[in-house]
């Protein structure tokens, strides 16, 4: 009997000591801020469009160091997701559809006969990159359009379009070289299976 | 001085906590897709292993084996690991923020690895003293820090190789920690400790 | 001969460069159609200088370069500009690019060129300069502006000079045969370059296997005064690159990301030096070059002076290809070059071999196989990379390890692909992973900036935010500040305020304001009397003092009086038509005032006090002020001509009040009599007063009854208003009737008062009634009602209606419930579907309208608002496009309703792009009646407006003579444009 009683009071013993070292650690080591949060807001693609359904990147950023996942920013798409996995030290997990899917990088155009001049756009463009007055034709300023869509929903008449920015000279890529052939006879035609990791 | 190095080699390479004798596969599957995480892993589990096979030495030897409370060891040795990771993340958060960024996630990790607690009870398995459990523990966690460098290295070539639909993913992974397993294997005999 | 030192790596492939050094350079000839790229150089592309359709002759500049690393454009030919549109350019994209296009005249016509007779006599800047608009870039391959290099001096201190002469690439021999026959004008151009940058000595890099290139150039440096050191290196690809080159002549390695000059070094093609003698010995720009046409498909393989902008068909004609055999058409060598499919492309002022292969020759590439590490690309990449390691990262997407493993040193010099015994396409991954790795860098400078945008913005909302709020104190804090000054100013300051502010709007007199003046100057006075007796009281001090403040208050005062008597007298005489409300209410004041005045004047009588006198004559000033204003309130109420029905009812509300007044009045002097008040008498006294004011309204009432009525013109919203009011006061009744009821029955004391209120309210409630009656029977002016006006109607119905359905829905769910809000909304739900009937019924009798109006538009230009129709079309358009949106995304249960939504509001789309049309239509129509094109007319109107500004320009900057002319024209003009306006503005 006087063993159980000793055993419970050794380990009770043990737990009270722990408790006292983690909780006097917990005090003294006690750590303000997060620095993660610039490094993850460095990494989000800036279009601030909401669709994370946070109003901007950075509270988005400040989510993710408060540990929401990383598949929520559709304009960065999944190379984003990877990035910030590769920041996190987390696995890459494709993109929740739920918040938008990856579309190519677009800028917004309004189709400026049709435009009203309701300045609606204007008040909705989150990085100033319309110009206009009321009553008076709006436009974008195509550098500084992120293509962040805000500027669509608002516009009364609907005559903003979503345009897909085409590729110039100066932003062509030399296109990545065609896979070898398919050592593997059971693999043809399969297409790319997925290269994931371990859960 | 001589039986220290013995203990080390046997633990790094004969006796290699993943690769011969199974322990700690989990980290060692989970985080050994890039070579950056594994090396953040490996820091991690010296630091922790070293320290928390010292630490649960001191609690068996002064406190268990006095109270002839041995049969508590391994209920005590969990409590003993998870305090001295909980504490690790404390202190290494407050004074190297730079080392929290690459042990950070890792470190609660630590908790559940098997190889941790199965150091704490070889030790006293073994009836190791103060030093050679020190140095125990640090030799295994050498031996699991070199397997987890060494497959994570593979795994990121076999990434982008031309894997067999059907092998892609954690499927070769196995495969590969296998045939790692069994280079390991040719070690047998060079050291018994 | 001197030391040549090695390079790491280097391969050895095939040469291949006889078969086209067998016959001379051949002039290529003059194309009917030459393309020139805007940007055949890197940096900015060139600006045109000319117009299509400009004549232009060959040699002259036709783009001027843009910024400092950029190059000018010359025609290579005379002829006329066709086009500057995009073209297929040179590009491994195969994409197009502006291209100035010129059709040749066949004449070849030069321009009036001559060299420099000695370009030493110029500054180095000036001779820069010279070379920058010859549009001499570098020959070699990349073509960056040669100027540019040429213009270090000030940075950068050359020590030394190398001319690149390796042409390692297989194949090519463009600068081979270029030195073999023109080494003079090289050695001239390595002159020039040499008086530019000044170095200590001069390397020509050249590889053996083209003896008799050296022997050339050894000929032609033997008259040259320049220590030239011509150094034949070992052939081996790729030693023409810039920085092995460099490796291989002085053993210097050109460190990571740096250029040759910032180790003082400075490479030029022998193709450059031999273009920069050609402009600045014979004025010539760089207009043609040396290309090399060979392959095996070709029959006659040689090197052609082509003009730039020759089409590659061309040249491949004079070499006599055979299209059969031709498989692949390379640009450049076969190392580096790039496959092109579209023969239109023109050579630039890179181009420097054009290779027709067959089929053996160059067979497509093998497929790719694994990597086996064999090691052979780390033993032969000049750069000293590891090939393989970047393999890995580049397929692998491990950018930054690429990055960090020194991809940018990469040259693409393709010897790995070469020798890569798995044919890899090595060099092809490299420079997928550069561009993405700047694609990558741009995005993220992209980010950075929107990132710095959008805080920019937040802050500036933020301030905004502020400023507002800020401001908004601000004006709190200055009220009550105000408040303050105006208690604190009477002792302080009031001597020094002078009564200018007052009596200075004698203009037009702002009555409440200066009545306001008035009364503040009264109340001061007041003060300071009081202050004045407080202080003779306790026999103070400053006595004196304060009495000055007080006859200066008087004064003040008065005059504060007088200003706003005057102007009230003006007011009153200057209105026509006098204002009987505002009259009424002067009247009662005054009669107030003399009735306060008489009041003080008793007390002031019985205390016995200094300053009856004054109150005397303020009291009699009173009462002929409460005279005048009697008398002009009854002149006004006299003279009152017709009055309309809103006034009849504000006097009659006047009146109401009164009664009640009085009623109450009596209650109360009841309830005093019953309690045996003292105030009884006082009681009375306002009693008999608020009846005769009572007496007076009802008078003013019914003499204003009697009046003949103007029938009053009611327009329909006016009508919905009294109707709105009708409503407003029957709700109000019945709420109040309930109300009552629910008194009753719990047995409240207020029952009695309660019931006074339900009758008043009902009385309310007849009246407007009455007033919408009266109203509506009213001859209606038939309400020109625009289809904008109807749509909104019927937007109006529509949304009715859906509040109808919603509640509903809503009270049936409620039913099913059992929600004891039923009742409620059941009322609720009627009521709603009253207004829907009511908005249907406007919508309807505006629809009637409408189509009148719009079946007589054609014939008398209906008031149809075009703009605002189109604005309604677009706005449904925008409805409709949420609808279906919502429709998607709604789930199967809620489909049905949305469904039929989006139904009616295409409906309704349509109905409004007909209108729209119709009413397009009928505006053409009229215009076609008439016998006039509107769109011509159209054309016509800004002509002429256009003409109008033209000439008023022309007339601002010509001279005296010729301004008559021009103000004739312009007069002209504008009688034109008005008249043109005119016409147009009664069709539009």
């Amino acid at each position: 009997m006087s063993a159980v009683i000793i055993a419970i009071l050794v380990l009770l013993g043990l737990a009270v000591v722990f408790g006292i070292v983690l909780g006097f650690a917990s005090v003294r080591f006690k750590v303000e801020g997060n620095p993660i949060v610039d490094q993850i807001d460095a990494l989000l693609p800036q279009t601030q469009c909401g669709q994370c359904g946070y109003p901007g990147c950075r509270p988005y950023a400040e989510a993710i160091a408060g540990g929401d996942t990383i598949n929520k920013c559709p304009p960065g798409g999944q190379s984003t997701i990877e990035a910030l996995a590769d920041l996190l030290d987390v696995e890459a997990i494709p993109l929740d559809d739920e918040h938008g899917e990856e579309k190519p990088r677009s800028i917004a155009y309004i189709r400026e006969d049709e435009c009203i001049g309701c300045t609606k756009c204007i008040q909705a463009c989150p990085v100033d990159a319309i110009l206009g007055a009321a009553k008076q034709m709006h436009t974008v300023i195509m550098s500084e359009c992120t293509g962040c869509d805000l500027c669509v929903e608002p516009c009364p008449v609907d005559c903003i379009d979503m345009i897909p920015i085409e590729t110039t000279l100066s932003t062509w890529k030399w296109p990545t070289p065609k896979p070898g052939i398919e050592l593997i006879a059971t693999d043809a035609g399969r297409g790319s299976a997925q290269q994931g990791g371990f859960a | 001085m001589t039986e220290f190095l013995l203990i080390l080699i046997s633990t790094v390479l004969v006796n290699n906590f993943v690769l011969v004798q199974f322990l700690g596969l989990c980290p060692f599957m989970g985080v050994s897709n890039k070579l950056e995480t594994a090396m953040g892993m490996s820091l991690a589990t010296t630091f922790v292993l070293t320290l928390s096979s010292l630490c649960s030495y001191l609690v068996y030897t002064y406190l268990l084996a006095p109270l002839e409370m041995a049969f508590l060891k391994t209920i005590a040795f969990i409590l003993v690991i998870a305090v001295v990771v909980q504490f690790t993340e404390m202190v290494v958060r407050k004074t190297s923020p730079l080392l929290y960024r690459v042990l950070g996630i890792f470190l609660p990790l630590i908790t559940t690895n098997c190889a941790v607690l199965g150091v704490a009870l070889l030790n006293i398995k073994k009836m190791n003293g103060f030093m050679e459990s020190i140095v125990y523990g640090f030799g295994a966690a050498v031996g699991f820090s070199l397997a987890l460098i060494l497959f994570s290295a593979i795994r990121e070539r076999v990434a982008v190789a031309d894997v067999p639909t059907p092998f892609r993913g954690a499927a070769i992974g196995m495969v590969t920690a296998g045939l790692m397993s069994l280079a390991f294997m040719g070690f047998t005999g060079l050291v018994s400790f | 001969m001197s030391q040549v030192f090695a390079f790491h790596g280097g391969v050895h492939p095939p040469e291949n460069k006889r078969q086209s050094t067998r016959t001379p350079i051949r002039q290529a000839p003059v194309p009917a159609r030459l393309v020139l790229p805007l940007s055949q150089h890197i940096g900015a592309p060139a600006e045109p200088l000319i117009k299509v359709g400009d004549k232009i002759l060959k040699g002259q500049r036709i783009a001027d370069p843009v910024g400092r690393i950029s190059a000018a454009l010359h025609a290579p030919t005379s002829g006329t500009v066709s086009a500057i549109a995009p073209h297929p350019i040179p590009h491994a994209s195969g994409m197009e690019a502006a291209c100035i296009i010129i059709d040749s005249d066949g004449e070849d016509r030069w321009i009036e060129h001559e060299g420099l007779a000695d370009y030493r006599t110029l500054g180095k800047a000036a001779l820069t300069d010279y070379i920058r608009n010859s549009g001499i870039t570098g020959m070699g391959g990349a073509g960056f502006p040669t100027d540019v290099k040429l213009h270090l001096g000030d940075d950068h201190i050359v020590n030394t000079l190398i001319i690149n002469a390796a042409e390692c690439e297989p194949y090519i021999t463009a600068d081979d045969m270029l030195m073999r026959e023109r080494a003079d004008d090289i050695v001239a151009g390595i002159e020039i370059i040499d008086y530019l940058l000044k170095p200590s000595h001069i390397l020509i890099g050249i590889e053996d296997n083209k003896p008799q290139a050296v022997r050339a150039l050894e000929k032609a440096l033997a008259g040259c005064s320049l220590n030239i050191d011509l150094r034949v290196v070992p052939t081996k690809y790729p030693s023409g690159g810039e920085k092995q080159l460099i490796k291989l002549l002085t053993n210097v390695e050109v460190p990571s990301g740096h250029i040759p000059a910032d180790v003082g070094i400075v490479c030029q093609n022998v193709g450059t030096a031999y273009a920069t003698a050609r402009a600045v010995h014979h004025g010539e720009p760089l207009i043609s070059r040396i290309v090399t046409l060979t392959g095996e498909a070709v029959a006659q393989p040689q090197n052609f002076e082509a003009l730039i902008g020759t089409p590659y068909e061309l040249l491949l004609r004079a070499a006599r290809v055979s299209p059969n055999d031709l498989y692949r058409l390379v640009v450049g060598g076969p190392m580096m070059g790039f496959s092109v499919d579209n023969d239109q492309i023109p050579v630039i002022k890179t181009t420097n071999c054009l290779i027709a292969a067959c089929p053996d020759e160059m067979p497509a590439a093998p497929p790719a196989q694994e990597c086996i590490r064999c090691g052979l690309c780390e033993q032969v990449c000049p750069a000293e990379l590891l090939p393989q390691q970047l393999y890995w990262f580049a397929k692998g997407r491990e950018l930054d390890k690429a990055k960090h493993h020194n991809l940018f040193d990469c040259i693409e010099c393709g010897a790995c692909s070469y020798v890569c015994s798995s044919a890899i396409p090595l060099v092809q991954y490299y420079r997928n992973a550069k561009a993405e790795i700047r694609s990558d860098e741009a995005e993220q400078r992209k980010a950075e900036h929107a990132r710095v945008r959008f805080e920019a913005r937040q802050a500036r909302l933020e301030a905004e935010q502020a400023e507002k709020e800020a401001r908004r104190k601000a004006r709190a804090e200055e009220a009550a500040r105000n408040q303050a000054a105006r208690k604190d100013k009477p002792l302080a300051t009031a001597s020094s305020t002078s009564p200018a502010p007052i009596a200075a709007p004698a203009g037009e007199p702002d009555l409440k304001q200066l009545k306001t003046a008035a009364s503040v100057a009264r109340t001061k006075l007041k003060q300071a009397q009081k202050a004045l007796k407080n202080a003779e009281d306790k026999g103070q001090e400053g006595i004196d003092a304060l009495r000055d403040t007080v006859n200066a208050l008087n004064t003040k005062a008065e005059a504060a009086q007088q200003t706003y008597d005057q102007a009230l007298n003006a007011d009153s005489a200057a209105s026509t038509a006098p204002d009987a409300k505002q009259l009424k209410t002067n009247a009662a004041v005054a009669r107030t005032k003399l009735k306060q005045a008489e009041k003080a004047l008793a007390s002031a009588r019985d205390n016995g006090g200094d300053d009856i006198a004054a109150l005397e004559s303020r009291v009699r000033e009173l009462e002929l002020r409460a005279r005048d204003a009697q008398q002009a309130y009854d002149a006004a109420d006299a003279g009152a001509p017709g009055i309309d029905p809103t006034k009849l009812a504000e006097l009659k509300a006047d009146m109401e009040a009164a009664k009640a007044k009085v009623d109450k009045a009596q209650a109360a002097l009841e309830g005093a009599i019953a309690s045996n008040s003292p105030a009884v008498e006082k009681m009375t006294a306002g009693v008999e007063k608020l009846r005769g004011k009572y007496q007076e309204a009802k008078a003013a009432f019914d003499a204003a009854a009697s009046a003949p009525a103007v029938p009053p013109i009611v327009s329909p919203t006016r009508l919905a208003e009294l109707k709105a009011d009708m409503d407003a006061a029957k709700a109000k009744v019945d709420k109040a009737q309930a109300a009552l009821e629910g008194a009753i029955a719990s047995n409240s004391p207020a029952v009695e008062k309660m019931t006074a209120g339900v009758e008043k309210l009902r009385g309310k409630y007849l009246e407007a009634k009455a007033a919408h009656d009266a109203a509506a029977s009213a001859p209606a002016v038939p309400p020109t009602v625009s289809l904008a006006r109807l749509a909104e109607l019927k937007a109006d119905m529509d949304a009715a209606k859906a509040k109808v359905d919603k509640a509903r829905a809503a009270l049936e769910g409620a039913i099913a419930s059992n929600s004891p809000a039923v009742e409620k909304m059941t009322a609720g739900v009627e009521k709603l579907r009253g207004k829907y009937l009511e908005a249907k019924a406007a919508h309807d009798a505006a629809a009637g309208t409408a189509t009148k109006d719009v079946a007589a538009a054609p014939a008398a230009q209906a008031p149809v608002d075009i703009k605002a129709l189109k604005q309604q079309v677009s706005i449904m358009r925008t409805k409709l496009k949420k609808a279906e949106k919502a429709l998607q995304e709604a789930d199967a249960d809620a489909a049905p309703p949305l469904e039929a939504e989006v139904k009616e509001l295409g409906a309704r789309l349509n109905s409004a792009r007909e209108t729209l049309n119709a009413a397009d239509q009928a505006r053409i129509a009229a215009a076609a009646a008439a016998g006039v094109d509107l769109k011509q007319l159209q054309v016509d109107a800004a002509l002429a407006r256009a003409e109008v500004t033209k000439t008023e320009r022309a007339l601002g900057s010509a001279d005296s003579t010729a301004a008559t002319e021009l103000e004739q024209a312009l007069l002209q003009a504008r009688s034109r444009a008005d008249e043109l306006s005119k016409t147009l503005s009664r069709f539009e």
